[in-house]
């Protein structure tokens, strides 16, 4: 088990707990009550660490090493699934998989960044970051969809778009544009949910969609809280103070009415049970997208613009007081 | 010993109360740092007479450049709100004052409607002076309200993109102003009205990714800095130098991301030219 810095009062629980289980194991002394009463401990200790998370900490959760990532939920929600490969123009980018699969008799396309879950594979999977052709291929994919009625599932884990030399050549900023604007017309249903991190136009080149969900314990901003401290605070020493100041939990994203919903995950996070996470998941999906088809292609067009068109907050300079404007 | 005595040490005025060169006649070329008259540096087109350098200008110089005189600027009422109170070294909501005084402007985007050559055209454009150009709710709700002025009217739109990105003391509010924007774009490709994106220094991060990229026709300023990810950030990610010309207007158009690379003198005459093919009724 990996113990997160803010999790320390946990590890030592847990410590007691395997000292206490090897003496019960070597025979002499029952232990049933104390293990009763120390496993009792961690619970209400679990309770009282994930009541009151900070942003940070839940910057530092939707990391966790054990988090499951997009294929695992795959794995669990569909029946059937059959990855698909490629941008059809460059190459098959590694930090996004997507392909076509069967939740429960709906076929749908599922795309999503992919994080490697040991050190080789997450240099594999180019730790989520994508290039041009991850996006490309995410279209590809959701065109695709749209061709044959499949609603599209996006799970959204990714640090951050690639900024290399070679992303930048093939056209980054015109790989993400392109597909913000075309998801926005797609006629099938699209509901994408943040599953871990949530950083900036690498998530939301995948993110536009008829419903947005966050997991509980994942954060979405414009910038990572690093990279934020760094510009502007100009050093790396404030990430906490930036993952405050962003306001990147899903309980901002819900009241600022950026995202939809919520979805709970089990007390200490996703990885502690990611099977009842998937579960959860695959409910909050399959609900979203029942509902989606109930609506005519193009008023859920209008809808889906119409929500993007809404999101901001502005004030307006009261007329009477309006300085004389440039008009000539 | 001297024949003067030095009774302070050092230079003791402050900062702020150093005595400035006045403003106004001369201007000195950032680029190749020759001087010439303001006067001469306007009638250029903004440009340096010596090297060509295309200087920074902002919405007002754009507006008077390619209108055909006459011009009415729309959604000046628009400002910036601190919704998340947001606060780094220095509060945003005293940036945003800080940048209203210093830039006499309301936000990093004014929008204008008028004629080029006696054709119609909305202009959306953005002031870098304005904390970096960075898009928030503002910037990207001009552009939302631009567009509906095109489609109501059916007007061709040129949006004149120069920023650092999406403004991060807004946060997901900014970064939602991509989604917001691209979705919007994609209304007038359906109502076939031109959409011309002209990318000037610099353009990059979330402006890049959304509108400034989606033109129908994407054009660019010689010589400008466009990218996604920032030169630093990417030196710092490959652990190598970059190349000559990487990120600029010309390796846009070599990697082939532009139609076209636009001297400021020819601007106005291209954009009437593009402007007269289109037949909207």
């Amino acid at each position: 088990m990996v113990f997160l810095d803010f999790e320390k009062p946990l590890e030592t629980l847990y410590e007691q707990l395997k000292k206490i289980e090897q003496v019960g194991s070597e025979g002499d002394i029952d232990v049933t009550e104390m293990l009763k009463e120390l496993e009792g401990r961690i619970k209400n200790k679990r309770k009282e660490i994930y009541s009151n998370l900070t942003g940070w900490q839940k910057v530092q959760l939707s990391r966790h090493p054990e988090r499951p990532y997009t294929l695992f939920y795959i794995k669990e929600m569909c029946k059937k699934f059959i990855e698909l490969h490629g941008d059809r123009y460059f190459q098959d980018d590694k930090a996004i998989v997507g392909g076509i699969g069967n939740i429960d008799g709906q076929t749908v396309v599922i795309i999503g960044h992919q994080k490697g879950v040991n050190t080789k594979m997450r240099q594999y999977r180019n730790f989520g970051m994508a290039n041009p052709e991850g996006y490309r291929k995410a279209l590809r994919l959701m065109k695709l969809a749209e061709r044959f009625n499949f609603p599209i599932i996006t799970l959204i884990d990714t640090p951050g778009a690639f900024p290399g030399l070679e992303a930048e050549e093939r056209g980054q900023a015109e790989a993400i544009a392109r597909n913000l604007f075309e998801m926005a017309q797609l006629r099938v249903p699209i509901v994408c949910a943040v599953i871990g991190e949530g950083a900036s136009g690498g998530a939301i080149g995948i993110g536009l969609g008829d419903r947005v969900f966050m997991l509980e314990n994942t954060w979405y901003s414009v910038i990572s809280p690093e990279s934020c401290s760094s510009i502007l605070w100009r050093s790396w020493d404030n990430k906490e103070q930036a993952a405050e100041a962003l306001k990147l939990t899903a309980d901002h994203m819900l009241s600022f009415g950026l995202i939809d919903d919520i979805i709970k995950e089990p007390l200490g996070g996703a990885h502690t049970a990611p099977e009842e996470m998937a579960k959860t998941l695959k409910k909050h999906l399959k609900k979203a997208i029942a509902e989606l088809q109930e609506m005519d292609p193009d008023q859920r067009i209008m809808a889906r613009i119409d929500k993007y068109a809404n999101m901001g907050v502005y004030d307006t300079i009261p007329k009477d007081t309006e300085p004389e404007g440039r008009k000539k | 010993m001297g024949w003067f005595k030095r009774l302070k040490d050092g230079i003791q005025t402050a900062t702020r109360n150093k005595k400035e060169a006045p403003e106004g006649l001369w201007y000195k070329c950032e680029k190749c740092k020759q001087t010439s008259t303001r006067k001469e540096l306007k009638e250029n087109f903004h440009k340096c007479p010596k090297c060509n350098y295309h200087v920074r200008i902002g919405s007002a110089e754009y507006f008077e450049i390619i209108f055909d005189g006459q011009y009415e600027v729309l959604f000046d009422d628009l400002i910036a709100m601190d919704a998340l109170d947001f606060s780094d070294l220095k509060p945003y909501s005293q940036r945003l004052i800080e940048a209203k005084t210093k830039t006499d402007l309301n936000d990093a985007m004014a929008v204008g409607v008028g004629k080029v050559h006696r054709k119609p055209l909305v202009i959306a454009a953005m002031d870098f002076q304005f904390i970096g150009g960075s898009m928030g709710t503002v910037v990207g709700e001009k552009i939302s309200r631009a567009i509906d002025h095109c489609l109501q009217h059916r007007i061709p739109l040129l949006i004149i993109s120069r920023s650092g990105g999406a403004r991060m003391m807004e946060s997901a509010y900014s970064l939602m102003q991509m989604a917001k924007t691209s979705a919007k774009l994609s209304l007038m490709a359906k109502a076939g009205i031109p959409y011309i994106s002209l990318m000037t220094d610099p353009t990059t991060g979330g402006v890049t990714a959304s509108f400034a990229m989606l033109g129908d026709l994407n054009i660019a300023e010689p010589e400008a800095l466009i990218g996604f990810a920032g030169p630093r950030v990417i030196k710092e990610t490959i652990k190598r130098d970059l190349p000559d010309g990487f990120q600029t207007s010309e390796f846009l158009l070599e990697h082939g991301f532009l139609d076209f690379i636009v001297d400021r003198k020819d601007l106005k005459e291209r954009l009437g030219d593009l402007l007269g093919f289109f037949h909207l009724s």
